[in-house]
């Protein structure tokens, strides 16, 4: 079996190793009730990508180490000057200026609550988290926006406290890391992998 | 809490009037495997033609330019999918460019069909849309659905789009609707009435005979949605030509088709819901600012606007299109409406944010009978009938037709000839569907005007399409 397909950038230009596709053959597709007459093929494609989180990546690093990141406006010159974004915005959206990030975990542990809720029965394709999924939309006392996210442990319900946990161990660098429990969830009721 | 400016919010305008002539449509269907997406597009142009008694062949004599609107790439394995079509009609060497805006991409291709023609670079343009979504299984469809999320920050959050909405709903039904069973009821109603307005309908995917309960019984997607709560995943083609009216008059002589007056106006707001930040509701024309002073004293949690529970790309493209076409109020001046119903909740939504009804009181419109096009309570006419093609729960959503398959359904009325292409029973037999015994005619009498909205996502995109007789405009074109 080849190597399954990886990257680095070196010298700022991906350095790739292994397969990034693999090839499978058509099969027809007949029409059963049209004395099996061709009506089509299927068309067999397992392929890799290669994704950059550009300026974003100091977020889905933090969370593989405990940090949940934000990131504020302070410029000056902005009428919005001061907001708070949680999801992490590079540029401001108002001015366009360059955000300041800030390490938002303290207050995420302190002053989260659920928005907005929904327990999901059904996922599509390629899904990785345990259904149902209890998605939560948590809002922070002085940020401007909502991060929308999963619970873990405890029943979600609007206006509920709740904490951030992260997967530290065995992290898959994406927004799957951040998880969050209900106010009270000890250390040992926490999924594999995850920690406060 | 953030503001816009009077440049921003400057009501949009023409340079000339323009005109919706004739338009077109194929079936709908879960699966099509029978025929190739270009063959249902030359379906819905042959259609066209032959409303105003044209060959296709005459009736492209005409197009000067052309709007495709085709969102999703990766469901048909096809880019440039625009020019595939584009060829296979034969209308080169005309200029043309695909629309993708999610669920709106219907709308929003009729946004560009009209300004173009509005601007003067055209005199006739075709819009033409479709979506083919049965080359790959449902949850496959359902990543790949889930992609048109911020593929960072939410699609691998279950790659299910039904669950980034259905968090919003969650929110309007403890808010507006006061988790109450009798809203969730509402909702349910909104469901059979759709499916049951797809029974009349030969071109729709999913007829259902069935009761609230049915709704309440079917299984759970993301509570309190249901899975009859839910739009259809579909294959289709519909498209409409638009041009000004010197053009528009000669293609439709020799017809009974009078064409209609057309405006189109767009809204947005942020992809991902996580982004929306507080600021006060645009008021529409039929608003005051005191009727929404003490909404977080009835609704306590609605105070945060839009918060989770509004759209504003949908209030903003009706504050634009209102204000051009010189809509007060929707429900006095419009005749006969067809809203993005992509979930039951979302259409009680919609109805808050274009007027229909004030903020918080969305389901009255339901509840009144106003909604239905014979009211249940009265036996009399409904005051402004929605959704009787089924709406994308009960016909389609083959997402880059479905505003235009809208506008087309509206258009029907307004010609009066809804019977005529819905009760034709050779059109039932040709799709190898049945009509049912008790079909009956939808046609709204005497419409003069109506309304469509195309919507994307969780709200990216929402356009506003507006069609009126031009015998019966509610505003004089003092400006050309």
């Amino acid at each position: 079996m080849s190597l399954y397909g990886n990257a680095k950038v070196k010298n700022w230009r991906y350095k790739i190793k292994g397969n990034f596709h693999f090839s499978h053959s058509p099969s027809p597709i007949r029409n059963v009730n049209d004395n099996g007459h061709l009506l089509g093929i299927t068309k067999p494609r397992h392929m890799i990508y290669l994704h950059s989180y550009g300026g974003e990546a100091p977020f889905f690093e933090g969370l593989s180490q405990g940090k949940l990141l934000g990131t504020r406006c302070d410029n000056p010159g902005c009428e919005y000057k001061g907001t708070i974004y949680q999801p992490y915005r590079i540029y401001c959206p108002d001015c366009l200026a360059r955000c300041t990030e800030l390490d938002m975990t303290e207050t995420a542990k302190n002053r989260g609550y659920i928005h907005t809720f929904m327990t999901c029965e059904r996922s599509g394709a390629f899904n990785t988290l345990d259904k149902p999924i209890k998605f939560i939309n948590i809002e922070f006392e002085g940020v401007s926006t909502i991060l929308m996210s999963y619970l873990s442990v405890g029943e979600p319900k609007i206006g509920t406290r709740v904490i951030p946990i992260f997967k530290k161990i065995d992290p898959s660098y994406t927004i799957t890391d951040l998880s969050w429990v209900v106010e009270g969830t000890q250390a040992d009721q926490l999924p594999d992998g995850f920690s406060f | 809490m953030i503001r816009f400016t009077e440049n921003q919010l400057k009501t949009p305008q023409f340079m000339r009037p323009v005109y919706l002539v004739t338009a077109g449509q194929s079936k709908f269907d879960r699966a099509i495997p029978e025929r190739k997406t270009e063959e249902l597009c030359v379906d819905a142009l042959t259609m066209a033609a032959e409303l105003v008694n044209l060959t296709p062949a005459e009736l492209k004599g005409y197009i000067h330019s052309c709007y495709y609107g085709h969102f999703a790439d990766h469901f048909g394995d096809q880019l440039l999918g625009e020019a595939v079509i584009h060829d296979r009609l034969g209308l080169d060497p005309l200029g043309n460019v695909g629309i993708k805006t999610g669920g709106a991409t219907g709308g929003s291709t009729l946004w560009e069909a009209a300004k173009t023609v509005a601007s003067g670079y055209s005199d006739c343009v075709l819009a033409m849309g479709w979506e083919r979504m049965d080359e790959v299984p449902t949850d496959e469809g359902n990543f790949l659905i889930s992609c048109a999320a911020d593929k960072d920050w939410e699609s691998p959050l279950g790659h299910i789009y039904t669950g980034y909405y259905a968090v919003m709903a969650q929110r309007y039904w403890q808010v507006f609707g006061k988790e109450e069973d009798s809203f969730r009821k509402t909702l349910a109603e909104i469901s059979v009435k759709h499916h049951g307005y797809a029974r009349m309908n030969p071109f729709a995917q999913s007829p259902m005979k069935i009761t609230v309960e049915d709704v309440l019984n079917s299984p759970v997607v993301a509570y309190p949605l249901r899975a009859l709560d839910c739009c259809l995943m579909s294959v289709g083609a519909a498209c409409a030509i638009i041009a000004d009216e010197k053009t528009a008059m000669e293609i439709a002589r020799n017809s009974d088709i009078k064409p209609l007056r057309i405006w189109v106006t767009a809204g947005s707001h942020t992809l991902r819901p996580a982004d929306r930040r507080p600021m006060d509701i645009p008021l529409l024309p039929n608003e005051t600012p005191d009727l929404y002073e003490d909404l977080e004293n009835r609704f306590p949690g609605a105070g945060r606007y839009p918060g989770f529970s509004a759209f504003l790309g949908a209030r903003m493209c009706a504050y634009y299109g209102y204000r051009m076409a010189g809509v007060n109020d929707p429900c006095e001046d419009l005749d006969v409406i067809e809203l993005h119903d992509a979930f039951t909740i979302s259409d009680i939504q919609t109805y808050e944010d274009i007027g229909i009804r004030p903020y918080g009181q969305g389901r009255t419109y339901v509840e009144s009978g106003d909604c239905y096009h014979t009211n249940p309570k009265t036996g009399q006419p409904g005051k402004l009938p929605s959704n009787l093609s089924g709406g994308l729960i009960g016909c389609m959503h083959a997402v880059g037709a479905t505003g235009i398959m809208q506008t087309f359904e509206i258009a029907n009325h307004i010609w009066g000839i809804w019977e005529k292409i819905h009760g034709d029973e050779n059109r039932w037999k040709a799709f190898r569907r049945e009509k049912p015994a008790d079909w009956t005619n939808l046609q709204v009498n005497g419409a003069k005007r109506g309304l469509a909205i195309s919507h994307a996502g969780v709200g990216s995109h929402v356009t506003c399409t507006i069609l009126m007789d031009p015998d019966h405009l509610l505003k004089q074109d003092s400006s050309f």
